[in-house]
């Protein structure tokens, strides 16, 4: 493996963390669509480079399912159900952007913190992308619990699957049976949350999380 | 030490030569993309010289302090556009001031320019003067960011060596080197007035910050203003090209034909940065005056963001 | 070795503070008298220049001059005087900042309503901090520090009719009382049981377990006296409170004696740091400097926003203390000598610069008799030489280039970029982030300032007494231009300073920086001329030569007509000077960035309905979130105790005599206990 290689598998995968940070910044659904879209394409490609630097074709596999699903499949789907749910406009936050930001960045230190220590052995770039994909997972957490609406927290919750397979890819030895399961599991999820967000909207006419919570608050309070 | 002293004399007169065709530039790529003719490329040339034809209109109240500024504007600008390495580097005043310098100077500008807005008292000055420093205390921090991230990445704040170092084996792909860049490129944005932050042809008053806070100026004064932005804005696309696209630039002491590579290779450099800032000037609208703040908190943000990461990775065991 | 000079400085400089003192108890005499107020600050000024002499002979000789012993002091104690380096470099940044504020206070001073209330006290503040720096032994420290404190309350409590002045003494009091507490409490265990207060002393027996509680109470006892946040809560009532001159005494001169505190007990007494040090001084500072500047940018009063700039000023200053401690503790000479050069550079840099914006400060109140930003404007037409020196320290103290802020800063940052050669992963990890608090806090406070200048000095006048106001007396004006050429000066020749503090780098660090002022130019070079360096001297001239060309060209090509005629302001000019923009309006967008999180701010906007002619309201509220979460539950601990106490007040005397002698029977039997 020549530098080169090396830094361009490190580029991508630091890429993939700066894509999570632009997915923390938006503020219009659409835009969030395309960039999670981007994220994936990033994560499709950082795996097929390391695909061409681990000579493991599976791996290809793996990046081609990334492309195809998350890539195009979902972000196509997701921006349909925008459209018909009518919900384009806003992507409510509960921490406004600055803080979230700057909680993000707190957790990209606490990620290389907690990987130096347990990787002290391996060189600077495995250890960096061993950083890399921990502080994609905790950001798309962030994303899950700093957003109010349903889509942004689908998109958060990807976003840290994401994150998971980029550190797979890394440590070099996924099965690839692991990595088709994950993604159908993925799709699924997938589904399951896009129903439930056709049913949270017949129900209560808005996908604002909390109208779901008021909604348990009046039920307890109607039994009582 | 002779070529030096050639080399940055040439410089300091190119800088200032070279900056109205570079806003030219970029506003007739911008109308063609609009599909429409534009003016021509010298216009800005004229425009100065129309300017400094015209009388000057100075507000009753005007202090000493508004007539002065343009020059103190102009003056700090195109010094710090001087020592930004162009076709070659090893000028013979860089070792006076290193990149934090040449923030600086910009900040010195903007502080005068800023001071300049609020001397006649008017509501426009004044909203002009405060968006201006409000973006500035983000846009500068996320700016020295991305100055630390190059410092450390190639151990020197002085350009030159920068530039050497990126020409040289060590340099490589980095993360960090990206995160720069991208912060670098926003505050270049913000910085110059350039959509999505500022619009520098808007003609509706409330929508322009630093066309606000020069409201009162006319010509003269206004021509010295004008061309410090055009100098600014090629002081920021030098600053990229010298770090980020160091191919081709002339090192300390080479022989006339590499100058003239450098000189062509510059011309190409700015060429394309100018195309691609006008591209994407139109691809993109104007934001809110409150989402510029995010928008140059994300800056800050990849520029810490950077800074770490090599702080952490570039440590010595 | 040529004794008799350097044990002639001692002797002079003690004698000069003798001389303080006891021009004290004679301006009593003289307050009143005609030319007395100005005659005591005469004396003053002439004593500080004496003692500044003193010290930059005493930093410049090969060696340090030998120390005087008196037989006063603790029992079987003795008092030691004299300077070596680091007391030396402080002498010399204190006394030349009180020569010219004393040297302003001659003709600020005559305009005072009650003089007896401020003259007799100022030379003794002055004695006092001289006195900190001038000794060798624990215990004349605290005895020119609690001098300093307690002239300084004294001063602040002068002008004792207004409520709100009073309120600023008592917590002064407070802070004061309980810096000095913590410090004795310093010496107490640096001094350990064998109890040897002086200083040589404690450095032989260097070697405590107890060493990182000396650097809590260091940080606690020297930082309260210079700000730190959140032990700061005092500097912003009590500086303003005080007559402008000591304002720019308390501000620029007294905050450096705390930091002289710090690095005394900290560099030279405590021993060998450990490299955990660093961090609590550099998340405090880090915290000090964001927040000081924030504070002072919701301010509108022109004197409280320069003490709240002194608080982010002593942050950016212990910025440069903990990097030199993570540093040192690593065995990195030379960087720990750049971040110690930075931090006492910018020590002399806000001397001067501070110092000349109280005083810029004091004569604007004095011509207008407003600190409020929202009743001033346009006193650039009527005070020019004064706006002329403010606007010098504007620049200066937003790290602008060419004045001197500006070296120190960068000096910081460049300290701050050799820190990836530290070993250890927090500091690493913290730095950083306090670069980006730093650069974040100087382009704040260039902000701040351009609100600072802009609404008192530019703009049209908001009040009547704005449009009156006439240009102080000569004397400070003299004063403050000079103040603002040793800004410029600082900024141009930095080599010379920095070259200056060598000896105290090799006294505390055992290493010194490159020599400076054989580098080629004027330039500096901290490190290594391929790394960074920066040329104040050649910056200047460029932008001379660059501005002397464009006039030039503009002068030869341009039309020379110029038209005076009423403001155009895009057709809608309103004569009415309340519709300027005001220095709320110029911090608003700053307020609604970063106040939602730091001061809670909120704004509450009231339209009247259609049709009502009545005017819309737009209401701010801020929070002083620091003081509300830390010391209001304080205060509120003490009434509820006070208010319970209160009842002793009311007692028989033989319920008196119960509490007494019930005290007496509960110590005896403590005593029995304990044998």
């Amino acid at each position: 493996m020549t530098p080169l290689d090396s830094d361009i598998a490190h580029l991508l995968a630091g890429s993939m963390l700066l894509v999570s940070f632009l997915l923390l910044y938006q503020d219009r659904m659409f835009a969030l669509l395309n960039f999670f879209a981007l994220h994936a394409c990033v994560l499709a490609l950082s795996v097929g480079w390391q695909a061409y630097l681990q000579r493991a074709p599976h791996l290809y596999i793996t990046a081609l399912i990334a492309l195809a699903f998350k890539g195009v499949f979902i972000p196509v789907a997701l921006h349909r159900i925008v459209v018909r749910l009518g919900i384009h406009r806003t992507i409510e936050a509960v921490v406004s952007i600055g803080p979230t930001m700057l909680i993000g960045m707190a957790l990209v230190a606490l990620a290389i913190v907690v990987m130096l220590p347990v990787t002290a052995t391996e060189g600077v770039f495995v250890r960096e992308d061993l950083a890399f994909a921990l502080s994609v997972l905790l950001l798309g957490l962030l994303m899950m619990i700093t957003r109010r609406n349903a889509v942004s927290q689908v998109i958060g919750f990807m976003s840290l699957e994401n994150g998971l397979i980029l550190a797979a890819t890394g440590a070099r030895g996924m099965p690839l049976v692991v990595e088709i399961s994950v993604a159908f599991s993925i799709l699924i999820a997938f589904l399951v949350i896009g129903m439930f967000l056709f049913r949270i909207r017949e129900r209560f006419d808005t996908v604002d999380l909390q109208a779901l919570d008021m909604s348990r608050g009046e039920a307890s309070g109607g039994e009582a | 030490m002779r070529v030096a002293w050639l080399t940055q004399l040439l410089q300091i007169v190119l800088v200032l030569a070279l900056a109205p065709l570079l806003t030219g530039v970029t506003r007739k790529v911008r109308a063609r993309l609009l599909r429409r003719r534009g003016p021509p490329l010298a216009q800005p040339y004229l425009d100065l010289l129309k300017l400094i034809r015209k009388e000057v209109v100075v507000a009753g109240n005007a202090s000493w302090l508004f007539r002065t500024a343009p020059y103190a504007v102009f003056a700090s600008t195109w010094v710090a556009a001087a020592l930004v390495p162009t076709f070659a580097t090893g000028l013979a005043l860089g070792a006076a001031a290193d990149l934090i310098v040449i923030v600086a100077l910009l900040g010195t500008a903007r502080f005068m320019l800023a001071l300049a807005g609020l001397d006649v008292g008017t509501s426009f000055g004044g909203i002009g003067s405060s968006r201006e420093m409000m973006f500035a205390t983000l846009a500068e921090p996320a700016m020295l960011m991305a100055v630390f991230t190059l410092s450390l990445f190639a151990g020197s704040t002085e350009l030159s060596s920068i530039s050497a170092f990126m020409l040289g084996p060590h340099a490589g792909l980095n993360i960090s080197l990206a995160l720069a860049l991208v912060a670098l490129i926003i505050v270049a944005i913000a910085e110059n007035a350039r959509i999505p932050v500022d619009n520098p042809a808007t003609h509706l008053e409330l929508t322009m910050v630093h066309e606000a806070m020069v409201l009162e100026y006319s010509g003269r004064h206004l021509a010295l203003i004008e061309a410090a932005a055009s100098v600014k804005l090629l002081l920021y696309l030098s600053l990229i090209a010298c770090v980020f696209i160091p191919w081709g630039t002339a090192v300390a002491g080479a022989g006339l034909a590499a100058q003239a590579v450098g000189f062509a290779t510059y011309a190409v450099k700015l060429l394309i940065l100018g195309f691609l800032l006008s591209l994407f000037e139109t691809a993109i609208a104007k934001m809110r005056v409150f989402r510029v703040p995010e928008f140059l908190g994300v800056a800050l943000m990849l520029g810490l963001l950077g800074t770490i990461l090599l702080f952490v990775s570039r440590a010595p065991h | 070795m040529s004794v008799a000079g350097p044990w002639f400085l001692s002797e002079l400089a003690a004698g000069c503070v003798g001389w303080l003192l006891l021009l004290s108890p004679l301006a009593i005499l003289i307050a009143r008298r005609r030319h007395g107020s100005g005659l005591t600050y005469g004396a003053c000024a002439l004593a500080s220049c004496a003692l500044a002499l003193v010290a930059l002979l005493a930093l410049l000789s090969p060696s340090p001059p030998a120390a005087i012993e008196l037989a006063v002091g603790l029992p079987l104690g003795r008092t030691i005087l004299g300077y070596d380096p680091l007391g030396a470099a402080f002498a010399l940044i204190i006394n030349v900042a009180t020569a010219l504020v004393s040297g302003y206070a001659i003709g600020y001073g005559a305009h005072a309503r009650e003089p007896q209330r401020v003259v007799p006290f100022y030379p003794a503040f002055i004695a006092g901090m001289n006195l900190v720096l001038l000794s060798r032994d624990a215990f004349s420290f605290l005895v020119g520090w609690e001098f300093m404190s307690l002239a300084s309350w004294a001063l602040v409590a002068s002008d004792h009719a207004s409520a709100e002045n009073r309120r600023a003494a008592l917590v002064y009091l407070i802070m004061a009382t309980g810096g000095a507490l913590t410090l004795l409490f310093a010496f107490g265990l640096l001094a350990g049981p064998s109890g040897g207060y002086g200083f040589a002393e404690m450095r032989h027996a260097a070697h405590l377990a107890a060493a990182p509680l000396v650097l809590v109470l260091a940080l606690i006892g020297a930082g309260s006296k210079a700000g730190l946040v959140p032990l700061h809560a005092w500097l912003p009532l009590a500086h303003p409170a005080a007559p402008s001159h000591v304002s720019a005494l308390m501000s620029g001169v007294m905050t450096k004696v705390a930091v002289y505190g710090f690095i005394r007990i900290v560099f030279d007494l405590a021993g060998p740091p450990s490299w955990w040090w660093s961090l609590p001084v550099l998340v405090v500072a880090g915290i000090t400097t964001l927040l000081g500047v924030l504070y002072a940018l919701m301010e509108h009063d022109l004197k409280r926003l320069l003490a709240y700039h002194t608080v982010e000023n002593i942050g950016i200053i212990f910025i440069g203390l903990g990097l030199a401690l993570a540093f040192e503790a690593s065995g990195l000479k030379a960087a720990a000598a750049l971040s110690l050069t930075a931090a006492i550079f910018h020590v002399f840099n806000h001397s001067l610069f501070k110092s000349l914006l109280f005083l810029g400060s004091g004569a604007v109140l004095h011509a207008t008799g407003e600190r409020d930003m929202e009743r001033l404007g346009g006193l650039i037409h009527r005070m020019p030489v004064t706006a002329l020196a403010f606007l010098a320290g504007c620049i200066a103290i937003s790290a602008l280039p060419p004045f001197n802020g500006f070296v120190s800063e960068w000096l910081t940052f460049q300290a701050i970029l050799l820190s990836p050669q530290l070993p250890q992963w927090v500091p690493r990890l913290i730095v950083p982030a306090v670069g980006a608090t730093l650069a974040c806090a100087a382009a704040l406070a260039a902000t701040c300032f351009v609100k600072a200048f802009g609404m008192t000095f530019l703009g049209r006048s908001r009040s009547t007494a704005a449009a009156e106001a006439r240009e102080t007396d000569g004397w400070s004006q003299v004063a403050m231009l000079l103040l603002a050429l040793l800004c410029l000066l600082a900024g141009v020749l930095p080599g010379f300073v920095m070259d200056a503090l060598a000896p105290v780098m090799k006294l505390l660090l055992g290493a010194r920086l490159p020599v400076q002022s054989s580098e080629p130019w004027l330039r500096i070079v901290p490190i290594d001329s391929a790394r960074s360096a920066y040329d104040g001297a050649l910056v200047l001239g460029m932008i001379a030569i660059a501005a002397a060309a464009t006039a030039l060209i503009v002068r030869r090509f341009a039309s020379h007509a110029l038209r005076r005629a009423p403001a155009w302001d895009c057709g809608f000019p309103d004569a009415s000077p309340a519709t300027q923009y005001t220095a709320g309006s110029f911090a608003q967008p700053i307020r609604r960035v970063f106040g939602g999180v730091v001061f809670r701010a909120r704004e509450h906007v009231t339209m009247p309905a259609p049709g009502d002619t009545g005017p819309a309201r737009l209401e701010v509220e801020l929070h002083d979130t620091l003081w509300e979460a830390l010391y209001a539950p304080v205060i509120r601990l003490v009434d509820a105790v006070t208010a319970r106490v209160n009842l002793l007040q009311f007692l028989t005397i033989r319920r008196y005599l119960t509490l007494v002698v019930s005290a007496l029977v509960l110590l005896l039997i403590i005593v029995g206990a304990t044998r």
